[in-house]
């Protein structure tokens, strides 16, 4: 049995402009030990995704349906002291920016330690010498100096580690990583990857990273969901996505790449802006923006179906897939042209 | 830690000298001369004016004159005697004191009760009933005036009801002996429950809507979402990570207010026939007697700066990154 199993997950808030809906059928599943990426640009519902199954969505605005299966248990339909229960425990979530997420009044050990005691019914010495285990573990020099220092006086790699330390805590079979790197600098964006993936080996959790760069998700992922305007477009296993991408919008994310092998003016960028998702376009919803748009695109929304060649790979677009096939392989003579001629 | 609070007192000191300066400097240029007030005022003979001027040194220098009254009131704690009355200042305002302490710090608990509640339960549930409720008592409470208020609740629960006293003060220690007046803790309370709930309800509806306000932005933040992905139930969220950080703001509020809330305690004294600080300002002003009201002046003024230096102690404890700064 999967460790998180989402089925056809719907999310939609209720604003004074009407009804928005943010995920609109999400399936996927993840076993133990195995990091799923959720990609897609800022508005494609990847956060929104994680904080349904979280159970962290405002109450009163929030309508959700679907499943996601915890360990067989549905957490959108559990009661709230069982979510709280998996909360911090089996599951943990680290979020974007460390420089807000973590409480400015109370000192890290403090929170690191209720994190614990929230769980476990330790005494503090107990929890405190687990907290410095675990800040050694994410390489803050002088854990058991520096845990009694307050969040200000870190900086920003150094919060996130915190915030892995925190939870990491209670070994979670499931970490969420909403966007850990989105803003850090591009060294301490590196440093944090390779810390996750070496604690990823030494903890044993899943890992469910969402993030709008296709770097992250060559880096970490086994499986990549590939998100726009609410709905998911691409899935498949990171070797299949970047070695046969099928999707339009997959295509233009990896164009938009930066390289540091080539030599461009400017990188190429999807034109266009992301829908608005209260009144998003029918048919297709990247019709607009799309270079590939045919007629039956501004109509009819696409299936997301497997391609003939890999049950697992799933796509939805109304391209034909010998099109698909060699626009994705275009793409990739064009990458490897590129890295032969630097 | 240490230096900060070095810092806060040499602050405090420098600003009692400039308040107490300027304090002086406006009633020297003042039209008034107390000389011929103590003389008996447009009778005042010629003889006795000159004499008045020599021994109370009204012919020196601005800073001769200003130099005495700040030893006087360093060394000696004395604030002179009432040009008027002839009564020790220090007395008067020794007799106001408990007063008008009682009605601002009994005042401002309450304030503070009804800020914290209504305000953390608005909050809470936005757009309940309790939450329009409490934004109507917001707007009558900062539009009405304290003066109006007082006379509305004498004549409702004092006069109709009988429920409490209109006027007066009950010493809460007993009233002297033999003077027949009420006196004891139990008649302190029920003489001032007027006067406290008049005083508080402009603050307590500024405070509704401040606490309202900073709770729903509080709850917006990044590590209220992280306590509760930590699994913390609400009412540990709302304890340890949310009032904290909101009533941050509040604090700072609440020592400015104090300030300003001792000169709205001139309205409420002023109803209620309490002879507090206000009360005695009000009557001294109407008596030209200037020496009270710039003794009256210069103790307000210490009192606030102590409340303002116990304020930034206190801010200091609870937010850690003032700490080191």
């Amino acid at each position: 049995m999967a460790l998180l199993e989402v089925k056809d997950l719907r999310t939609s808030f209720q604003t004074e402009d009407g009804v928005v809906g943010a995920v609109n059928g999400v399936s996927f599943s993840i076993e133990k030990g195995q990091t799923l990426g959720i990609v897609g640009e800022s508005g494609s519902g990847k956060s929104v995704t994680c904080l349904t199954i979280m159970g962290l969505n405002p109450k009163r605005t929030t309508i959700s349906s679907g499943e996601a299966l915890w360990k067989g248990k549905n957490l959108l339909t559990a009661k709230p002291s069982e979510l709280r229960a998996i909360r911090g425990d089996e599951i943990s979530m680290i979020f974007q920016d460390p420089m807000t997420s973590l409480n400015p009044v109370h000192s890290i050990g403090k929170q690191l330690i209720e994190a614990v005691q929230l769980h476990r019914d330790v005494s503090a010495k107990v929890a405190r010498a687990r907290a410095v285990e675990l800040l050694k573990a994410v390489g803050i020099p002088r854990p058991e100096a520096r845990i009694d220092d307050y969040p200000h006086q870190f900086s920003g790699g150094m919060r996130q580690r915190v915030m892995i330390a925190m939870a990491l805590i209670n070994d979670p079979d499931l970490l969420i990583a909403d966007e850990p790197t989105t803003a850090l600098d591009v060294t301490t964006q590196a440093q944090i990857l390779t810390l996750m993936k070496r604690l990823q080996d030494e903890f044993g959790s899943a890992i469910l990273i969402i993030t709008h760069d296709l770097g992250v998700v060559a880096e970490i992922a086994d499986d990549v969901l590939v998100m726009y305007a609410a709905n998911v477009v691409e899935q498949a296993d990171v070797h299949q996505l970047f070695g046969r991408p099928q999707h339009p919008y997959t295509w233009g994310l990896m164009g938009s790449l930066p390289r540091l092998e080539t030599d461009v003016e400017r990188l190429t960028q999807i034109p266009g802006q992301p829908p608005s998702l209260l009144r998003p376009p029918a048919g297709c919803r990247f019709h607009p923006r799309c270079p590939h748009v045919m007629e039956i695109c501004k109509t009819t929304v696409p299936a997301l179906v497997p391609t003939s060649k890999d049950p697992e790979h799933l796509q939805a677009c109304h391209l034909d897939e010998e099109t698909k096939d060699r626009e994705g392989a275009k793409l990739l003579e064009a990458t490897l042209a590129a890295e032969g001629a630097a | 830690m240490f230096r900060y609070l070095v810092r806060r007192v040499l602050w405090a000191i420098l600003l009692f000298m400039v308040i107490t300066f300027v304090t002086f400097v406006i009633f020297f240029m003042g039209p008034q001369d107390p000389a011929r007030a103590q003389c008996g005022g447009d009778q005042a003979s010629r003889s006795c004016l000159v004499l008045v001027t020599e021994k109370l040194g009204l012919n020196k220098p601005l800073y001769v004159q200003y130099g005495k009254f700040l030893n006087r009131l360093i060394i000696h704690q004395d604030l002179g005697t009432s040009y008027a009355s002839g009564q020790k200042i220090n007395q008067t305002i020794g007799q106001a004191v408990p007063i008008t302490a009682s009605l601002v710090i009994g005042g401002a608990i309450l304030w503070m009760v009804i800020g914290l509640i209504v305000g953390v339960y608005s909050a809470l549930r936005p757009r309940s009933l309790l939450d329009r409720t409490a934004m109507i008592f917001v707007l009558i409470g900062v539009s009405a005036h304290p003066i109006w208020i007082g006379l509305i609740f004498e004549y409702v629960f004092g006069v109709r009801l009988g429920w409490t006293p209109i006027a007066n003060y009950a010493n809460f220690f007993g009233a002297p002996a033999g003077s027949g007046l009420p006196g004891g803790p139990w008649q302190w309370f029920y003489h001032l429950i007027l006067p406290w709930t008049t005083f508080a309800i402009l603050f307590a509806a500024l405070y509704v809507r401040m606490i309202r306000a900073n709770v729903m932005e509080t709850l917006n933040e990044d590590y209220v979402r992280t306590a509760r992905a930590k699994g913390a139930p609400e009412r540990q969220v709302l304890f340890s990570h949310v009032l904290r950080n909101a009533l941050l703001p509040v604090v700072t509020m609440l020592g400015m207010d104090i300030g300003v809330a001792l000169g709205g305690a001139i309205f409420t004294e002023t109803v209620y026939q309490l002879h507090g600080l206000g009360w005695n300002l009000v009557a001294a002003i109407g008596a030209n007697d200037f020496a009270t009201v710039e003794g009256i002046v210069v103790f307000a003024t210490i009192a606030i700066l102590f409340l303002n230096l116990l304020v930034d102690i206190a801010y200091a404890w609870i937010d850690p990154r003032i700490r080191l700064t």
